[in-house]
């Protein structure tokens, strides 16, 4: 459905190096990332700030002509062909609107019906699920600029599949909203995913959104590709490992080890044990520390995926 | 015919937009009579001083004003909102314009559609009404036809230049003001007989950019008067040709100009 083969994008800057002499400096944006991305599938794609996310998708909704390289969404070349290519795909930039700020809601999208020559019925049974999910019927007469900011973005997702586009992107959609917003939006996306009919591809820094919406994870810094799987290949690429947190009757016997798993943190007296496990389940680890020490109170605990990202990051800094 | 449906709908959301603010409309609208009369005013004034100016009589330099203020009044209407396209190259507005199954700059044009400026449009027509009736011109087919393609090819002239001040914005973020030089100023150019200004001044804006033939020349043919600076009289209808050729400069700029654009951050 997407397929970038050395993409790149570069941009000239010039850059004061005297009083009057100004020097032209080239900046790479985008530096040779190549992706294929199958239909239905979900795909994160994340990296700090100025990686070259935005640009990225910019390239692949033909907003932005690359500088070099190979891409081609839904069979088509984005830039060439953009007027066909955005009758197929869906953009959500969540600092742009696509709406029309000074009508009402709905009334942008009897707009957007007519803009992408959607038939009538098609539009109605489209609209009519969105506002079903996204709960829109509170605000539909509403004017745009009126709207809350959690409103706006269930309406510009709205305005983004009415006329059921094959891909969506959608760039930072939760920015900004509040906890419940946020919940509304995900669990949205995630039923849209769940159908198999769309291919999403959204850009956040918001690695809950990606945890729960997203089997595939891209991750890109300074304008390169520096981890391309599952999370879990992530994890276990930067050896983050489950860990298992347990409350003990008594304290923990000196030098006693737990078979396949490493202690890494003592609190309370001893009381109080954290050991991560490399490659032991959770279960025969559990048992062996029963065996051992009476156990009051236990807790699996999951590998951050922020601290992962945070240490990918730092680590790909030139 | 589903695109032209679409670019209606365009057209007509800007409408609504623009009229769920009454009040400030009424405002625009009143105070862009005034500008335009002030136009009339300055040439009506001139001639109260003297009552030649460059070898042409007052209903005569009146159908030059007249054909220049309906063509860049209709320009301005249709196309003059597309120096706001330097606001959405700084914001990146752009993108959201690019990302629709339509042509961008039809659309960055309906979006913004100032209907306030409507009332400049019927005002120019009506200046070159009366400055016809005046100059009782000697009616013949070429004529009528001209008196039709004189004002429509100054619009589409003074469109593409327009279109091409505008897209030094995607090079240029702050080109400013520089592109009003050639478009209000081109206007006040064309709104005189070209024969008052001095001949440097007028070898670049009258004949190398052209701005003699949107208005003086067609004028004179209407008029059929010979040419004080020696140009036949198939010159005023070469009004088509020039608007053409910009317009097709216009093109070129804007398309190379989109490819350059930048958007912002995120």
């Amino acid at each position: 459905m997407i397929k970038t083969e050395d993409l790149r994008k570069d941009f000239a800057v010039r850059v004061k190096s005297g009083r009057f002499r100004r020097e032209k400096r080239t900046v790479e944006a985008v530096a040779g990332v190549s992706l294929n991305i199958g239909a239905g599938e979900m795909v994160g794609y994340i990296g700090p700030n100025g990686a070259g996310k935005s640009t990225t998708l910019k390239m692949l909704t033909g907003v932005l002509s690359p500088s070099g390289g190979q891409v081609e969404v839904c069979g088509l070349r984005p830039v060439p062909q953009r007027t066909k290519l955005a009758l197929r795909i869906g953009v959500v930039f969540g600092q742009r609107s696509q709406l029309w700020w000074d009508l009402p809601l709905g009334e942008s999208f009897a707009l957007l019906r007519h803009i992408y020559r959607v038939p009538a019925a098609e539009h109605r049974e489209r609209l009519r699920r969105c506002r079903e999910l996204l709960d829109l019927d509170g605000f539909m007469d509403t004017p745009v600029r009126q709207l809350s900011l959690g409103q706006r973005m269930r309406g510009e997702l709205t305005a983004a599949l009415l006329h059921g586009p094959r891909v969506l992107f959608l760039d930072e959609p939760t920015i900004g909203l509040d906890v419940v917003s946020k919940q509304a939006v995900r669990s949205f996306l995630a039923e849209l995913g769940g159908t198999g009919d769309v291919t999403l591809v959204l850009t956040t820094h918001d690695l809950a959104d990606i945890e729960r919406l997203c089997e595939r994870l891209v991750v890109i810094d300074h304008g390169r590709v520096v981890h391309d799987g599952t999370i879990e290949a992530l994890h276990a690429r930067y050896g983050s490992r489950r860990s298992l947190v347990a409350d003990l009757s008594s304290p923990l016997p000196e030098g006693f080890e737990l078979p396949g798993a490493t202690l890494i943190g003592v609190e309370a007296d001893r009381h109080r044990v954290t050991f991560a496990l490399d490659g032991v389940t959770a279960g025969a680890a559990v048992a062996d520390l029963v065996a051992a020490v009476p156990i009051r109170d236990l807790s699996v605990v999951e590998p951050d995926i922020e601290d992962v990202v945070a240490r990918l990051y730092v680590s790909g800094a030139p | 015919m589903g695109e032209l449906r679409a670019y209606a709908a365009l057209a007509g959301a800007q409408a609504r937009s623009v009229f769920s603010y009454r009040s400030s409309f009424v405002i625009e609208l009143v105070g862009n009579v005034g500008a335009t009369v002030f136009d009339v005013l300055t040439v009506l004034v001139l001639f109260r001083a003297t009552d030649r100016i460059g070898g042409f009589t007052l209903p005569e330099a009146l159908l030059m004003a007249g054909i220049t203020s309906a063509g860049f009044a209709l320009a301005d209407f249709v196309v003059g909102n597309v120096d706001r396209l330097k606001t959405y190259v700084r914001a990146g507005t752009l993108d959201a314009v690019l990302v629709r199954p339509l042509a961008a700059l039809p659309q960055l044009l309906l979006m913004d559609l100032p209907i306030r400026k409507l009332v400049r449009v019927v005002f120019g027509f009506g200046v070159l009404a009366v400055a016809i009736g005046l100059n009782d011109p000697d009616w013949t087919p070429a004529r009528v036809s001209l008196i039709v393609l004189a004002p429509l090819s100054c619009a589409v002239f003074m469109g593409s230049i327009f279109v091409i001040s505008a897209s030094l914005a995607f090079w240029w973020v702050d080109s400013g003001e520089l592109g009003s030089a050639f478009t209000y100023g081109g206007k006040d150019f064309a709104s005189y007989p070209i024969t008052v200004y001095g001949p440097a001044f007028r070898g670049l804006f009258a004949y190398a950019l052209g701005f003699a033939f949107i208005s003086y020349q067609p004028a004179l043919a209407l008029l059929g008067r010979a040419d004080p600076l020696g140009l036949p009289s198939w010159a005023g209808f070469a009004a088509p040709v020039a608007a053409f050729a910009v317009a097709a400069v216009a093109a070129g700029v804007w398309r190379t100009g989109i490819r350059h654009y930048r958007s912002t951050g995120s």
